[in-house]
C-alpha cells in the first residue's frame, strides 16, 4: 500500500465525518439538504477512490448511485417538496445545538476508542475507515434523535446510511455491496414519496413528528 | 423423478413470490383471497416435504439444517392458518369500507412477499442475504401496518419505520464487521459471508472485533425481536395494522429476527475467546419480560395489550436461549413454537371481536362469553394458555425455563418468576372483564373463521399433555446445536 492511497482515502473518510458535523447544526431545512448533498458527494468520491485503489470496478456503480441519486436527485426532490409544503424555513431541534455538538464529539471519540482498540491486526486503511464509518453512523443516529421534523429525520437516516456504505466499501472485496446500496436507494425513494403522499392526502397538518404524538392509543 | 430437497427449498421461495406476482394482477378480493390461501397451503406442503426429502449440500446462498426446518415449518403453518383467517377478516373490512379493492390486492401481494422474505431469511446460508431478507420482510409489514391510511396508522408505520431503520443500520454494520473478521482468514469474496464456513473457522477469528460485531447484531436484530428498550415500535404496529398482520408480526416476524440472533450466537459460541453471548441475551430478555409485564396493567387497547404480552414472551425466549445448555435451549425452542401458535390464535379471536364491537378499547368490550360464546371462549382459552396455566404447552415450556434457571442461576429465577406472575395477574384481570359481566356493544352474530384459532389452541393443549417422542428428539438435537 502506498502513502498516497492511504492519505486520500483517509482525507475523504474524515471529510465525511466533518460534513456530518456540519449537518448537526444546520437550523434551516433547505441548508440542511444542501449540506446533505455535499455529504453524498464526499461519499461518492470516497467510494470511487476505493474502487480505484482496490481495483474493484463494481464499486464505481455504488459511487455512481451516490453521486446521481443521493447528491442530485434526492436533494432536488426534497427542495421541491419542502417548498411545496411551505416548511423550507423551519427546523426545530429538540435539543440545543451546543449540546448536540458536544454529544457528537463524544460519539466520535467513542467510535474511535472502540474500533481502533479492537482492530489492531486489521489493515490500517480498513480499520480507520471503519472507525470513521461508525462515527458517521452514530452522528446520523444522533440527528434522527434530536430532530423532530420528518424531513430532517429522513436526512439523518440517509447520512447514517452513507456511513454504512463507507464501511461496506472499506471492507475489501465484500460481496453484495452494490446490491445493498441499490436496495437502500429504493428504500429511500419509498420514504420520500411516502412523506409526500401523506401530506398530499392531508392527513397530517404538519410534517413535524412531534405533532403526531398527540395520538396515544392508550389514553384515548 | 425423486424430489430432492433443493426443489423443496426452491418451492418454499418460489411459491410465495409467484403468488405475489399473480395476485398483483388478479381482480376481485374473493379470487385473490382464495389464491392467497392456496399459495400458503402449497408453501406449507413444500415446507413439510423438507422433512422427507434429501438435504442438499450447504451452498453459497442456501442451506437446510435441523434448526431452520423447525422455523420454516412453523412459519408456513401459521402463515397458512393466518391466510384462512385473513380471508374472512378482509371480507368484513370490505363490507365496512375500511379498505377498497386496490388496497386489498396490494395487501395480498404484500402478504406473500412477506412470506417470501421470511422463508428466504430462514434458508439463507449467507449473512448478507439473510440481512436483505429480514429487511424485506420488515418493510412489507411497514407498508401493511400503514394500510388504513388513518392518522394513527401512518404514525404507527412511521415509528416502526424509523426504529426499524436503526435496527437495519446496526444489523448491517454488525454484518460488515463479521465479514471484516473473517476476510483475513477465509479470503475476499462470497466465502467470508457463508455461515457454514464461518462457523467452521470461528475458533481462529479475532475475538475482540467479533465481540463488537455481536453487540451490533444483537442491538440491530434485537430491535426487531422487540426487546426493551428498543421495543417502542411494536405496540403501535400491532394496534394500528390489520389484525392478520398483528398475528404474523407476533407469531412469525419476531421469530425471524430471533433466528438471526441465534445464528450469530452459535457463531460466537464456536469462538472460545470471544465473550459469552449468554449474559447479554439474558439481561435483555429479563428487562423486556419485567418491563412488559408491568406495562400490561395500564393498557386500554386490546391489541396493544397482547402486543406487550408478545414483548414479555420474546423476553422469556431470549432469556432461555441466553441461559443456554440443552434444557434451557429446548425450553426456549418449545416456548417459541407455543407462543407463536397461542398468540396468533388470540389475535384471530381479537380481530373478529374488534370487528363486531367496532372498537379496540378494552373498557367497551364486556360479556363476550354471553353474546359470542365461540369468540369469547376462544379468547379466554387463549389467554389462559398464554399466561401459562396447565395443561397447556406454554405451562410446560415456562416450567422448564424456570426450573433450569433455578438449577443454574438461582438468583435470576427471582425476577423471572416475578415477571411471569405480574403478567399472569394483568392478563387475567383484563380478560375476565372482557369475557364476563354485563354484555355491551353490538351483539350481531359473528361471521368468524373458527377453524384456525381452535386448531392452534388444540395443538397447544395437545403439546401440553403429550409431546410425540420424535418431536422431543428433534428439539433435543436442535438444542445441542444451539450450544
Amino acid at each position: 500500500m502506498n502513502g498516497l492511497v492511504f492519505d486520500v482515502s483517509h482525507l475523504l473518510a474524515g471529510g465525511l465525518v466533518l460534513v456530518s458535523f456540519l449537518m448537526l447544526y444546520q437550523d434551516r431545512l433547505s441548508a440542511l439538504i444542501n449540506v446533505f448533498a455535499v455529504h453524498a458527494l464526499v461519499l461518492a468520491l470516497s467510494v470511487a477512490w476505493q474502487a480505484y485503489s482496490q481495483n474493484a470496478p463494481h464499486l464505481y456503480i455504488t459511487a455512481g448511485i451516490a453521486l446521481v441519486f443521493k447528491a442530485i436527485v434526492i436533494p432536488v426532490a426534497l427542495h421541491r417538496m419542502i417548498h411545496r409544503l411551505g416548511i423550507h424555513r423551519e427546523i426545530e431541534p429538540a435539543v440545543g445545538t451546543g449540546l448536540t455538538m458536544l454529544a457528537g464529539i463524544g460519539l466520535v471519540a467513542l467510535s474511535m476508542a472502540v474500533m481502533l482498540q479492537v482492530t489492531p491486526q486489521a489493515d490500517p486503511l480498513a480499520r480507520e475507515d471503519l472507525a470513521f464509518a461508525l462515527s458517521v453512523l452514530l452522528l446520523g443516529l444522533l440527528m434522527m434523535v434530536t430532530r423532530r421534523n420528518a424531513v430532517s429525520q429522513v436526512v439523518g437516516f440517509m447520512s447514517l446510511e452513507n456511513g454504512l456504505v463507507l464501511a461496506a466499501t472499506g471492507a475489501r472485496g465484500m460481496p453484495l455491496v452494490v446490491e445493498i446500496s441499490v436496495t437502500f436507494s429504493i428504500l429511500i425513494a419509498f420514504i420520500v414519496i411516502g412523506i409526500f403522499l401523506f401530506r398530499i392526502r392531508e392527513r397530517f397538518d404538519t410534517v413535524d413528528v412531534g405533532a403526531l404524538d398527540e395520538f396515544r392509543g392508550d389514553r384515548r | 423423478m425423486i424430489p430432492t430437497a433443493f426443489n423443496a427449498v426452491l418451492a418454499v421461495l418460489m411459491v410465495p413470490i409467484g403468488a405475489a406476482a399473480l395476485m398483483a394482477l388478479l381482480p376481485g378480493y374473493r379470487l385473490t383471497a382464495r389464491v392467497n390461501v392456496a399459495a400458503s397451503a402449497l408453501t406449507l406442503l413444500a415446507a413439510l416435504s423438507l422433512f422427507i426429502t434429501e438435504r442438499p449440500e450447504p451452498g453459497v446462498y442456501f442451506f437446510i439444517d435441523d434448526l431452520n426446518i423447525v422455523f420454516i415449518v412453523l412459519n408456513a403453518f401459521v402463515g397458512f392458518t393466518t391466510s384462512v383467517f385473513s380471508a374472512s377478516y378482509i371480507a368484513h373490512e370490505l363490507e365496512t369500507r375500511r379498505l377498497n379493492d386496490v388496497n386489498i390486492r396490494f395487501y395480498h401481494a404484500m402478504y406473500q412477499v412477506m412470506m417470501f422474505g421470511m422463508n428466504l431469511a430462514f434458508v439463507s446460508n449467507n449473512i448478507g442475504l439473510m440481512w436483505v431478507a429480514v429487511e424485506l420482510a420488515t418493510l412489507t409489514t411497514v407498508l401493511m401496518v400503514g394500510i388504513y391510511r388513518t392518522h394513527e396508522a401512518l404514525e404507527a408505520a412511521w415509528k416502526y419505520f424509523i426504529l426499524g431503520s436503526v435496527g437495519i443500520a446496526f444489523a448491517l454494520f454488525g454484518t460488515i464487521l463479521v465479514y471484516m473478521v473473517a476476510q483475513p482468514l477465509i479470503g475476499e469474496g462470497q466465502d467470508a459471508m457463508v455461515w457454514t464456513i464461518l462457523v467452521q473457522r470461528a475458533a481462529e477469528f479475532d475475538p475482540a472485533l467479533l465481540n463488537v460485531a455481536f453487540v451490533f447484531l444483537l442491538l440491530g436484530y434485537g430491535t426487531k425481536v422487540g426487546l426493551a428498550p428498543l421495543h417502542a415500535w411494536l405496540p403501535d404496529a400491532h394496534a394500528e395494522g390489520p389484525t392478520p398482520i398483528s398475528a404474523v408480526l407476533s407469531g412469525l416476524l419476531l421469530n425471524v429476527a430471533l433466528y438471526a440472533v441465534l445464528r450469530f450466537k452459535i457463531l460466537l459460541a464456536a469462538s472460545p475467546q470471544a465473550i459469552a453471548p449468554g449474559p447479554l441475551m439474558m439481561t435483555m430478555g429479563l428487562v423486556s419480560l419485567v418491563f412488559a409485564a408491568f406495562m400490561l396493567y395500564r393498557r386500554r387497547d386490546i391489541k396493544r395489550l397482547f402486543a406487550y404480552s408478545s414483548i414479555e414472551h420474546m423476553g422469556i425466549i431470549v432469556f432461555a436461549f441466553g441461559l443456554g445448555g440443552p434444557l434451557a435451549n429446548f425450553a426456549g425452542l418449545l416456548h417459541m413454537v407455543m407462543h407463536s401458535l397461542t398468540k396468533s390464535a388470540i389475535f384471530y379471536a381479537v380481530g373478529h371481536i374488534a370487528q363486531i364491537k367496532g372498537t379496540q378499547k378494552i373498557s367497551e368490550i364486556r360479556g363476550l362469553t354471553a353474546t359470542h360464546p365461540g369468540l369469547g371462549w376462544a379468547l379466554v382459552i387463549g389467554v389462559v394458555a398464554i399466561i401459562g396455566v396447565p395443561p397447556f404447552g406454554i405451562f410446560m415450556s415456562e416450567f422448564l425455563v424456570v426450573s433450569s434457571t433455578f438449577a443454574r442461576q438461582p438468583l435470576l429465577a427471582i425476577p423471572l418468576v416475578f415477571g411471569l406472575l405480574v403478567a399472569f395477574g394483568a392478563l387475567l384481570l383484563r380478560v375476565t372483564g372482557m369475557a364476563f359481566g354485563e354484555p355491551t356493544g353490538s351483539t350481531a352474530p359473528a361471521q368468524a373463521s373458527y377453524v384456525p384459532m381452535f386448531a392452534h389452541l388444540v395443538l397447544v393443549l395437545g403439546a401440553g399433555i403429550y409431546l410425540p417422542p420424535p418431536l422431543v428428539a428433534w428439539f433435543q438435537h436442535v438444542a445441542t446445536l444451539l450450544g
